[in-house]
Parts: structure tokens; C-alpha cells; sequence
């Protein structure tokens, strides 16, 4: 009854256990990644705890107003450092302890060696409405 | 066709039916299969006996789609066992399915749909759009909830309180869409109130009534939240607050006082107050100390400290707010309101500040950064 987003990152997290870039993996390790993944989501929709998710290019820029008809789009000043969100899943879950159990679990897909990445997932409650009853 | 009347039917077809011992899924499945056989006969030839019809049919799309010989014995065995009918009181059958849908072996959300499915008959579609949730995943839900109760036989009264909690969860959902869940809830308990005697369930639906009445005055246009204290007492609904106060003062009447008629006797002295000034915050207190002894709940003690500050001043209020954990949600919000009101508005500023980062919901972490920065303008850079 509380949803939450669970984030990739690509960069800006702290490294993985098992660190080793997408495109030095196999052909079947990538496969078999995307499939737990696919499972996984298919899982919490038969537990009714899955909203949404998808995965992102890492092409990302950054924007802002600059003045009437000048709206410029930079790579930096970030170029380096910036933070590229992978992909993400919103659940819709009974509790805090759930959500983080989840997350751990998503952290588990296979990477290189089909063995588990241990990536670090950010866990992010949404804002919701305010409750009927506040007084 | 009236969709209204034939979905206000739908609970107590269902009742019949899982009380003749169906299995609580097939039977809801043929009440749904009558429901289509229903929407495609009434309008040429109405039933005399809207219900009666109903229930004749489901029961035989039931038995049609349980006629393998194993699960008849099952079926025989369990009607078998159904007590004969006799001076048993008459109940509405539905109360059965209130306790059926709020059983302790289902999770809080699972209960919830349950409830807003079998007793509410919404459709999977209309609850999902109420949850945010895609029509899938509801479903889902759903499913494995009328699979957690398939066993559960109707002969032993469930627990009221755990119903109320269904209820009020439902109420309590903010969202509103095709379907509003704070008035569906209102819906359901007055027909839990209509069939079962219990001073707490007129409590919360008394708790209902009070708090929708004001509904309309606690946003602005713009969506911002607006305080109780500002709020336009010309727009709360007087007739609901009238509804409120007699059933809670009937239920009162009766002294089995429990945490819902409290929390709606707190409710009802707010309504009741011509403007904010003159609210009764003694007698609230008061109510709020016998909150305390019911539910010993921080949450509780957290409003009681509000409500002292109002009464005695707020240092009286902070002593009060000292004695709590100040991880609970809203007490850093609770904390700068006094600290203004005691004439700091430099510490208040600040903690409004930090309740906006705590804030769980956008409404409120909007009407916090603005005090925040209310204060702020004032004092000067």
C-alpha cells in the first residue's frame, strides 16, 4: 500500500561485488540476465506488488532555461561525474521491510559468471496524497 | 439497466452462495457469470425477484462448473454440514463476507481489495484505477487473496475490530478517481452499521462522517493543503456533521467506549466549534487522554501534545511534546508550530524546514516548506 522506486544506477552508487561491465559478458549471461529481470517483474505482478518499470539509455543531457528561445543542452559541467539512472521498478508494497527486501532480491540477478552482481539499488518512497484523517 | 442496484446486490448473492458452501473463488466467479446473464435478460424481461434471480442463477453456473464427481461428494458433504435452517436470528449474509475479506491470514492491502471487491463489488478495473496499480497486477492481487481464504468456512464470528481496520484503511486512502474510497468506505460501514450492533462500528462511521464532512474546505483550489484553523467553516456539510454527532452520541449512550467513538468525539467537538477560537480544546484534551489509556499509540500522545498546546499554552504543549520519540512522523512538524507559538520563530523556521525533508506526502511538504519560508521572509535575509 506504499509504493516505492527502486533505481540502477550506472554510475554514482558505490561498485558492485561483481563488477564487470555488460559488454564483457557473454551472449548467454546477458540473456540470462534479462530473463530475471523479466522474471522477476513477472513475479510481483502474480504477488500483486508490481506497478511499473523499465530500462534506460545511458544517453542522457542535461537542460535548462537560458532565456527566451535559447534552450541550451550541455553533457557538461558534469561530463564525469554525473549520475546516469539504468533503469528503474516501482512496487506497490505492505511495507518498508518489503521493499527493501525486494530490492535486495533484484540485486541478485546474474551477471558475469551467472553469478549474482550484489549491485547497490537505491530504494525511494513515492510522495503520496495526504492521509483523510490528520488531525 | 440500474448498475447501481445490481452491484448493491452483489455481496449478498456472493454470501449466499460461499454460505451454501461454494468455494469462496467459484462462487464469486459465478456470480459473475450471472451478472452478464443478468445485464443481457433483465432489460427485455425484468425479475420480479432481482435477488432471487440472481442467486438462482449463480448457483447454477456453480454447480455446472463443479459437476465432476469429486468435488459434487466435497459439495455434498459440505452442505452436509450446514446447520439447518431454524430459529438461527436472522443476519444479513453479507456480515460474513466482512469478516471473510478482513481474515488476519490476508496482508493489509490484500484485505482491502478483497473488501472493495466482494463486499463493495467494485470491479478489479475500478480498484486498480483507485490504487495507482496497473489492471494486472490488481487482479492478481485479488486472486491470491480469494485463494488465502478458499478454506475458510463461515461458522465462527470473525473479529469486528480487524473489519473496522479494513474500513478504515479504505478511508483513509487519499486518492480519489472514478471510484472515491473515502466515500465508498462511508458506503460500507453504514451497511456493517445497519447489520451488526456495535458501538464502535457507529464510532467509525460517526469518525467517517465527521471527517468527510469537512473534506471540501481542506484543500485549497490550487490543491495546497489548508489548516483546520484557516479552513471556511462555511463549507464544511452540516448535514453529515448533524449524522456524525447522533450516531456518535447514541453510540456513547451506551459507555463501551472504545478508540474510534474517541478519536470521532475529538472529530465532533472540532465540528461543532462556530470558528476556530472557540474550539473546546479543554474538553479535547481530555478525549485525547482517553485515547491515550485505550491505544497507548505515540501517534496519540503526539496529537495530545498538539491539543495542550492549545489549551495551556505552548510551553505546556512543548513539556508535553519532550516526553516523546522525536523519530515519530510529524512530531519535527508539531515541534516548529509551538516553537512559533512560543515566540522563537527562528528555531520554528528551521524545523519547518526539516519536517518539509521528512514530509511523506507532496501536499504536505509544500504547506511546510511555506511556513518555512513565511517565517524566513519575515525575519529578513
Amino acid at each position: 500500500m506504499a509504493k516505492y522506486l527502486l533505481l540502477k544506477h550506472y554510475r554514482g552508487a558505490p561498485a558492485a561485488v561483481n563488477d564487470v561491465p555488460m559488454d564483457r559478458w557473454t551472449p548467454e549471461e546477458v540473456s540470462a540476465h534479462i530473463q530475471y529481470m523479466n522474471d522477476f517483474a513477472a513475479k510481483l505482478e502474480g504477488t500483486g506488488e508490481f506497478v511499473d518499470g523499465q530500462a534506460l539509455a545511458p544517453e542522457g543531457v542535461w537542460v535548462r532555461y537560458d532565456g527566451e528561445g535559447r534552450p541550451p543542452v550541455t553533457d557538461g559541467p558534469f561530463a564525469e561525474t554525473k549520475d546516469l539512472i539504468a533503469g528503474w521498478m516501482v512496487i506497490d508494497v505492505d511495507s518498508y521491510e518489503r521493499a527493501v527486501e525486494l530490492a535486495g532480491q533484484l540485486s541478485a540477478a546474474p551477471g558475469a559468471g551467472g553469478e549474482p552482481i550484489h549491485e547497490w539499488l537505491e530504494v525511494r518512497p513515492f510522495l503520496t496524497e495526504p492521509p483523510t484523517i490528520t488531525e | 439497466m440500474d448498475e447501481a442496484l445490481l452491484r448493491s446486490l452483489i455481496p449478498g448473492v456472493l454470501a449466499v452462495l460461499v454460505r451454501r458452501g461454494a468455494d469462496f473463488a467459484a462462487a464469486e466467479d459465478a456470480v459473475q457469470d450471472a451478472l452478464v446473464e443478468a445485464i443481457r435478460a433483465w432489460p427485455g424481461d425484468p425479475p420480479r425477484d432481482p435477488k432471487g434471480w440472481l442467486v438462482t442463477v449463480a448457483w447454477r453456473r456453480f454447480l455446472d462448473a463443479t459437476r465432476s464427481e469429486a468435488t459434487r461428494r466435497r459439495r455434498e458433504d459440505l452442505v452436509d454440514a450446514e446447520p439447518e435452517p431454524g430459529s438461527a436470528p436472522a443476519v444479513d449474509d453479507t456480515l460474513q463476507l466482512y469478516f471473510l475479506c478482513a481474515h488476519p491470514s490476508l496482508t493489509p492491502s490484500s484485505a482491502v481489495a478483497l473488501t472493495l471487491r466482494a463486499v463493495g463489488g467494485l470491479t478489479t478495473r475500478q480498484i486498480a484505477q483507485a490504487y495507482l496499480v496497473p489492471e494486472a497486477t490488481m487482479a492478481q492481487r485479488i486472486s491470491r487473496a480469494k485463494r488465502t481464504v478458499a478454506g475458510v468456512r463461515f461458522d465462527q464470528p470473525g473479529d469486528v475490530a480487524t473489519v473496522l481496520r479494513v474500513l478504515y484503511l479504505v478511508f483513509n486512502e487519499g486518492y480519489s478517481g472514478d471510484v472515491d474510497l473515502a466515500a465508498e468506505a462511508i458506503r460500507l460501514t453504514r451497511r456493517l452499521a445497519a447489520a451488526i450492533d456495535h458501538p464502535e462500528v457507529a464510532g467509525l462511521l460517526a469518525l467517517m462522517l465527521l471527517h468527510h464532512a469537512r473534506r471540501a474546505a481542506r484543500t485549497a483550489p490550487d490543491g495546497s493543503l489548508v489548516p483546520l484553523a484557516e479552513q471556511d467553516r462555511g463549507r464544511w456539510d452540516t448535514a453529515a456533521i448533524a449524522e456524525g454527532i447522533a450516531i456518535l452520541q447514541a453510540a456513547l449512550a451506551r459507555d463501551q467506549l472504545g478508540e474510534f467513538q474517541a478519536q470521532a468525539a475529538v472529530a465532533a467537538l472540532h465540528a461543532d466549534a462556530p470558528t476556530a477560537e472557540e474550539t473546546d480544546w479543554v474538553q479535547i484534551v481530555e478525549w485525547y487522554d482517553e485515547l491515550v489509556r485505550l491505544t497507548a499509540s505515540p501517534v496519540v500522545r503526539l496529537n495530545r501534545a498538539v491539543a495542550v498546546g492549545e489549551a495551556d499554552g505552548a510551553r505546556a504543549g512543548l513539556a508535553a511534546l519532550a516526553e516523546l520519540d522525536d523519530s515519530l512522523p510529524r512530531y519535527t512538524a508539531v515541534a516548529a508550530y509551538l516553537h512559533e507559538r512560543d515566540g522563537d520563530p527562528a528555531t520554528a523556521a528551521r524545523l519547518y524546514a526539516e519536517a518539509a525533508r521528512k514530509a511523506s506526502n507532496a501536499a504536505e511538504r509544500d504547506h511546510l516548506t511555506r511556513q518555512a519560508a513565511r517565517l524566513n521572509a519575515r525575519r529578513g535575509p
